[in-house]
């Protein structure tokens, strides 16, 4: 009983011997997967430079937004190809840790500009007339 | 080429012989001669015995969590030492500074005093020891023979202390920061504080804050995919499940902590406008990000604190703990919800009614989860067969003080009560309240609950409730003056007064101090008189207080492999369960276990960032630039390092196993 694949020790020698331990249930990925996911990536990559390179858009805030978008776009294609996360990888528990971040994530985020939006609004620039009107 | 003064600044960077704080302060001088005597006491005895190798071997370089996690609660009550003597200052300064008498500490030591106060106990006393007994007993409650990843373990703990290191040299090298425990700018930025204070603050937290990040994830793999067969996670124990819920708060929230650092020390160092008042910066933008951290830090420190009470009550009252699922529930509840809350800290920052109102109602919903732990304590104790032992003595003074302490938070989570209450001694009181009344207890009633398990003998019972009596009532003394003080809107971070009428209540909560520090004292009097008395303390079966949980089915102290037999479980409380359906110990068909092996990489690590951190602080930039270097080059080497495992011989294990069949034996 004393090699049960729970045992500490165990796993953590298996891994220095063969780099990858068992009890991952994530695939392992194929060549084709990582090209495709490294092409993915130089692509979403390519967009931005050239976008801002060549000037390609008027309005700054929409090049901004849009590179912000493909930087999303890329986080999720390097967490499928490069990360190999899906649903059911260890049991769910790897979509449970994501859904947790982003939830983290999300709310640190929203918070912030939400807060510091009122902030703004309420506090920068002020003269008495103003402060007697706050809400 | 370099003249001498360039070449000096080129070697030393800030640093001078004027640096060096105890050439012109009495009191430090006083310290750092205490220390000298005091340290080369210890090390001339450690050499006189000749320990430095089993301190080496058996210790330092140690890889097994029960080793670690004393050496956290170690490292941690050192550290308490220094806080409370900061403490103590504190009190007798404002004791006394009252009209003419300036006090002893002049405000800019004094303001190094509080905020050192607040950093120690937060990061060094209360991290370590959460982190030490979750190191301790987290393994051993799974049924499980070390943490996921041994090596990461000791690391962790080395970073810790060399976090803890950083911060003790700037009492006697330099100075520390004098902005309050959380550095917010523009204070702590580089225009208001120009000195090395902030920058020990910054490279203390940062290098603990490894550690303390590496430990959450290590844990979390520990108690997801190493527990015992037959250990679902409604079946884990209670005080597993409030450290996986801690140990996600700290790994969300440490990485937040870190990211704000960074952009305070890009401030410092290299001139950006973070959080400055110029070029778009926005101080009240750190003071948001510090306290999204900080308010899940909260919850990182209570959440074992509930768990200990949660196993300490069961036990003690003989059954199992009422209300268990709504208990987890609770647990995973204020884990989401202590993210939700954080504004509550700066209501007065000026976003607005209705960002108030939303923090407000948050915070006021977070007392709920907390509020039914509460009862399902009591009812756990109803109608139960309480012995009352120590850390029940902790767990009854817990639920009293800590029920005060929530309701003055409720109070303050109302935003027109914080508009008059902020930043005043009635805060202060607050949270010491829930913090002595409710980390502090737990983690006292957690070393006098597992001491027996991990030294073999009980603690002695007389001192602990000595301990116990003199730490509650000094806790009311110290801060009940306080919440009066707060109320009539004194405020805090203050060293000397002119109203000589609010005298008398600072000097009840110096003696509240005293009576906190009679408590201390009683405490390491237990620790002596324990040993002294260990042979009458004696457990010999592994399992002193009649427990429930796997810990209990080991010996104490257990074997370096914890259990010999991977146990099984059926419910929960399963050592409980195990021994109502009549569990024989298995005698034979051991085999060689598995084990990892011993390393001082951890040590070269720790050792490399406090020269980084010091190179850093003091802009020895040579200095920083080699040690960075160092700790990638010994990084990679020791992935390098294959022999990382050895196998206990099957003759070992069944001599251990065959002298605890014994000592039964003898027991019976």
């Amino acid at each position: 009983m004393s090699s049960e694949p729970h045992a500490p020790a165990h796993e953590s020698a298996h891994n220095t011997h063969h780099g990858h331990s068992h009890g991952h249930e994530a695939a392992h990925g194929t060549f084709n997967s990582y090209m495709t996911g490294f092409i993915l990536s130089v692509i979403l990559t390519a967009i931005p430079f050239w976008l801002v390179m060549g000037n390609v858009i008027e309005s700054k805030a929409l090049a901004v937004a849009i590179v912000m978008g493909l930087g999303a776009v890329q986080i999720v294609v390097h967490m499928i190809y490069f990360l190999h996360m899906n649903t059911k990888s260890e049991g769910g528990w790897t979509m449970l840790a994501l859904i947790f971040t982003i939830i983290i994530v999300a709310i640190a985020l929203a918070g912030s500009l939400w807060v510091m939006h009122h902030l703004n609004t309420n506090m920068m620039p002020m003269n008495p007339e103003m402060m007697k009107n706050l809400p | 080429m370099f003249t001498n003064s360039n070449l000096m600044e080129f070697i030393f960077g800030r640093l001078s012989w004027s640096s060096l704080a105890f050439t012109h302060d009495p009191i430090i001088l006083m310290t750092f001669i205490a220390v000298v005597l005091g340290g080369g006491a210890v090390v001339g005895a450690v050499t006189y015995f000749r320990l430095w190798g089993y301190l080496w071997k058996e210790w330092f370089t140690s890889v097994d969590h029960k080793k670690i996690g004393i050496m956290y609660v170690v490292l941690s009550l050192i550290m308490l030492l220094r806080g409370f003597a900061d403490a103590v200052m504190m009190r007798t300064q404002q004791a006394v500074a009252f009209g003419a008498n300036e006090g002893y500490l002049p405000p800019h030591h004094y303001d190094q005093i509080f905020t050192a106060h607040g950093v120690i106990m937060i990061f060094f006393f209360a991290m370590p020891l959460v982190t030490g007994i979750m190191n301790y007993v987290v393994p051993l409650q799974i049924g499980a023979r070390d943490v996921s990843f041994p090596f990461l373990n000791n690391f962790s703990f080395w970073m810790t202390a060399a976090g803890a290191v950083v911060i003790m040299l700037s009492l006697f090298v330099g100075e520390f920061a004098r902005t309050g425990w959380l550095a917010y700018p523009p204070l702590s930025g580089a225009d208001y504080s120009p000195g090395v204070g902030v920058d020990y603050y910054i490279w203390g937290l940062q290098v603990a804050g490894v550690g303390t990040t590496l430990s959450g994830i290590n844990l979390i793999a520990t108690i997801v995919k190493m527990r015992a067969p037959g250990m679902t996670m409604m079946k884990m124990p209670i005080f597993t499940w409030t450290s996986l819920c801690t140990n996600v708060l700290i790994v969300a929230s440490f990485p937040i902590l870190t990211a704000t650092l960074v952009l305070l020390t890009l401030d410092r160092y290299v001139g950006t406008n973070f959080f400055t008042n110029d070029l778009g910066g926005n101080p009240m933008m750190y003071v948001n990000l510090i306290w999204i951290w900080g308010h899940p830090e909260v919850y990182i420190l209570i959440l074992p604190a509930f768990g200990i009470f949660s196993e300490v009550v069961s036990t003690y009252s003989g059954k199992r703990l009422f209300g268990y699922a709504s208990m987890v529930y609770a647990t995973v509840v204020i884990t989401i919800l202590s993210y939700l809350v954080w504004l509550h800290h700066f209501f007065t920052m000026g976003s607005g009614a209705s960002v108030n109102a939303f923090f407000g109602i948050t915070t006021m919903i977070i007392s709920i989860p907390t509020g039914a732990k509460i009862f399902n304590w009591l009812f756990t104790m109803y109608r139960g067969r309480i012995r009352y032992e120590v850390p029940m003595y902790w767990t009854v003074g817990f639920m009293v003080t800590f029920v005060i302490g929530g309701m003055t938070g409720v109070m303050l989570a109302v935003p027109p009560a914080d508009f008059v209450l902020h930043n005043s001694l009635f805060l202060i009181a607050h949270f010491h309240n829930v913090i002595i009344g409710g980390v502090v207890f737990g983690l006292l009633a957690g070393i006098n609950f597992w001491f027996p398990k991990a030294f073999g003998y009980k603690l002695d019972p007389f001192w602990g409730k000595m301990s116990f009596w003199f730490w509650l009532i000094g806790f009311y003394f110290a801060f009940m003056p306080l919440y009066v003080l707060g109320l009539m809107g004194v405020t805090r971070r203050v060293n000397h007064f002119d109203d000589s009428s609010l005298q008398i209540w600072f000097v009840i909560a110096a003696f509240g101090a005293f009576l906190i520090a009679l408590g201390i004292a009683s405490f390491i009097i237990q620790l002596v008189v324990s040993f002294l008395k260990r042979d009458q303390l004696r457990d010999l079966t592994g399992d002193p207080w009649d427990g429930r949980t796997l810990e209990w089915a080991t010996s104490s102290p257990p074997p370096e492999y914890n259990f010999a037999f991977t146990p099984v479980v059926h419910d929960h409380d399963s050592w409980y369960d195990m021994k109502k359906r009549g569990y024989v110990r298995p005698l034979e068909g051991f085999k060689p276990i598995h084990m990892p092996k011993n390393t001082g990489t951890g040590v070269i690590l720790s050792g490399l960032s406090v020269a980084l951190a010091f190179g850093l602080i003091w802009y020895m930039w040579w200095l920083a630039a080699l040690s960075f270097i160092g700790i990638l080059v010994v990084s990679i080497a020791h992935t390098f390092n294959y022999k990382r495992d050895y196998y206990i011989p099957v003759e070992t294990v069944v001599a251990t196993e065959n002298a605890r069949t014994k000592q039964l034996a003898e027991q019976a």
